[in-house]
This record gives C-alpha cells, sequence and structure tokens, in this order.
C-alpha cells in the first residue's frame, strides 16, 4: 500500500501575486512616485473623480495612469485630453488587474514618460467591488470610492474592499437631495468596518469636499518623498 | 470569477513545490484554509482547479477547503466575537468597530497529501 505522505506548508495562496507586488511597490518608491489604487463597482465615478483631481492637482504634481479596462480605451481617452500620461490595460475578460498587468503597464509607463520626474500614478482598477480588493498589485495605498446613488449598505454588502481601503472617497454628493440617503450613515458603515481609513465626501461636479482630499493626498505624497512610508492600512492575519 | 486567477496562483505554488521536492510527487488532497472574511467563493475554486489541471500533473488531486470564520477582539472589552454580516460588524459587547481581525483572512495551502 502505497505510504501516504503528508507535507505540511505554509504557503499563502496569493504568493505569486504578492510577490510581483513587492517588486512594483518598490520600483515606485525607488522612482518616488505615490501610486494609488482607485477602486469601485461599475460608474461609482472613478474617471471623474480622477478627471477634477488631475485637473485641480497637475499645477502642483507630475502625474500618470494606468488605466485598467475590460475591454474598450473609453476611460483611457476621457484622461488622455489631460495631456498628462495615460497607459490603458486593458484586461479582456478578467474582472481586476493583478500585479502581473501592473508590472507591463510600469515598463510601458517608463517608455512614455521619465518615471523619475513623476509625483503620483493613479491606477484606475477595473469597475468591481469584489475581485480588485484581494489582487494587491504593488500600490502604496488603496481608495475605495463610493458614490451615493449606490446606497448606505454597500460597506456591509462589500466588506473586503472596504476594510482593505486605506481611505473611502464618497463621490456624487451632489444628488444627495434626491436620493433617500444619508452621508451619515454610509460614514457609520465604512467606520463599522474600517475605523482608521480617511473618508472624504465630494462632488466632481460641483468640487465640494474636494480641499480636504487633496490635502489629504498632499500628505499621503509628502510622507513618501521624506522616505516615510505612507501609513499602511491595519493589516488583517494573514 | 477571480477564482480562476487564483487557482492560477495556487498551481504556481504547487510547481514552486514540486520542483523542490526529490521526484514529482502523485498528489491526492491539497488542504486550503480560506477564511471567510475573503472574496474566495471555496465551491468555485474547487471547480476552477479541477478545469485547469486536466491533463497536467495535478490532475485527479483534490482540494479540501476548511472554512475559518470571520472573529474580531473588540478593542474596549477584549473580547472575541464573531461579526454577524446581518447584524454589523462592531462588537456586540461595547458596539466598538471591527478593529483587530483575529480570524477570517487566511487564503493558506496547509498541506499536501501525497
Amino acid at each position: 500500500m502505497h505510504m501516504l505522505n503528508n507535507h505540511s506548508i505554509e504557503h499563502h495562496l496569493m504568493a505569486a501575486n504578492h510577490r510581483q507586488a513587492v517588486l512594483n511597490r518598490e520600483r515606485l518608491t525607488g522612482w518616488q512616485v505615490l501610486c494609488i489604487n482607485v477602486m469601485s463597482s461599475p460608474g461609482a465615478g472613478k474617471t471623474a473623480l480622477l478627471q477634477h483631481t488631475l485637473r485641480s492637482l497637475q499645477p502642483r504634481y507630475r502625474m500618470a495612469v494606468l488605466e485598467g479596462d475590460m475591454t474598450t480605451q473609453l476611460d483611457a481617452d476621457r484622461l488622455a485630453t489631460l495631456n498628462i500620461p495615460v497607459v490603458p490595460i486593458t484586461t479582456g475578460r478578467c474582472c481586476h488587474l493583478d500585479s502581473r498587468m501592473v508590472a507591463s503597464g510600469l515598463t510601458l509607463l517608463a517608455e512614455q514618460a521619465e518615471p523619475c520626474d513623476l509625483d503620483l500614478l493613479w491606477v484606475e482598477n477595473v469597475g468591481n467591488l469584489v475581485c480588485p480588493a484581494e489582487f494587491e498589485v504593488g500600490e502604496h495605498l488603496k481608495l475605495a470610492v463610493l458614490s451615493v446613488t449606490e446606497g448606505d449598505d454597500k460597506p456591509l454588502k462589500y466588506p473586503v474592499m472596504f476594510r482593505e481601503a486605506d481611505a473611502v472617497v464618497i463621490s456624487k454628493i451632489d444628488l444627495l437631495p434626491y436620493l433617500p440617503v444619508r452621508l451619515d450613515v454610509i460614514r457609520r458603515h465604512v467606520r463599522q468596518i474600517n475605523p482608521h481609513c480617511a473618508v472624504f465626501a465630494v462632488s466632481a461636479l460641483s468640487g465640494d469636499g474636494m480641499d480636504s482630499w487633496f490635502a489629504w493626498i498632499a500628505a499621503q505624497q509628502q510622507a513618501l518623498t521624506a522616505q516615510r512610508r505612507p501609513q499602511p492600512q491595519l493589516q488583517a492575519t494573514r | 470569477m477571480h477564482e480562476v486567477d487564483m487557482t492560477r496562483c495556487l498551481i504556481h505554488a504547487l510547481e514552486q513545490w514540486r520542483v523542490a521536492q526529490p521526484a514529482t510527487p502523485r498528489i491526492r488532497t491539497i488542504h486550503l484554509l480560506v477564511g471567510d472574511f475573503t472574496c474566495v467563493e471555496p465551491g468555485q475554486l474547487v471547480f476552477t482547479f479541477a478545469a485547469a489541471t486536466q491533463g497536467t500533473w495535478l490532475a485527479g488531486a483534490s482540494l479540501a477547503i476548511e472554512s475559518v470564520p470571520l472573529q474580531a477582539r473588540c478593542l474596549a472589552c477584549g473580547e472575541v466575537y464573531q461579526p454577524d454580516p446581518t447584524r454589523g460588524y462592531a462588537s456586540p459587547c461595547c458596539a466598538h468597530p471591527m478593529d483587530e481581525i483575529v480570524s477570517g483572512r487566511e487564503l493558506k495551502i496547509k498541506r499536501i497529501d501525497c
């Protein structure tokens, strides 16, 4: 009879993705480029938030975008009018970016621009509140965007995403007067799951709330260039 | 369907383990620990693993998935509790937000039976 051999190995399932993410982060840190991974459901306003943020911060920072999109380059085209480097990453049928795709994106970026001249790199992930939460891409910080039109229960329904986030931007607050949704309830639900993340309520249309969002970005960027790593989010047991 | 990419990561890890072995082992069962506070659907993982390993050295190997409950420690009183997604994540004892997660984020290969 064949002997049963048990091999006890403590190996993280996502180790392959994690290893590449570490390499990406080292590369970005070496360039002194703060990388923020922007995640949300489809239509929450990631691209609108980026358009407003890029336009407003352009006089202050040199920025670039890695634009993840499943099949089109529509979002990349929207951002390209701002005259900053935008590298589209078409994921095909894949519902999230992974560290391997972002590694290729970084290589393409380095061909388009001198990365050491950049201050900020935005990674716009594929619209999805589930999968991107488990795939780190080498970012320094994770941002979850939640629009008020999605309802106040989304943090409770997609808790891993909101737990992983270093910051949450509640978007489209200009629509609040028309909705049976309360900002304080959204905040409370986010806080229940993640008491430490920064939370901002903004409108990319009116510009409301953008100042404190910009101040947070500035503080994080400064933390990186001062050789202090941005405060990582409290990590769950892995 | 991110389980497809997770399966790819799993197969990659198993291949790395294989090259460290004296001969290609015939794996019977791979034991995984999957926390309840992850985005992994165990049934999907089993299905995609079986599909992805057909005709490879891993064909016939089965996945045994052990779920790990989400547990958090209330930082107000120290009690360990199981957050209930339908009632919220704050601690039932002190209504403290879910701060320290004790278990539930595991995504691990625990053991391989050959």
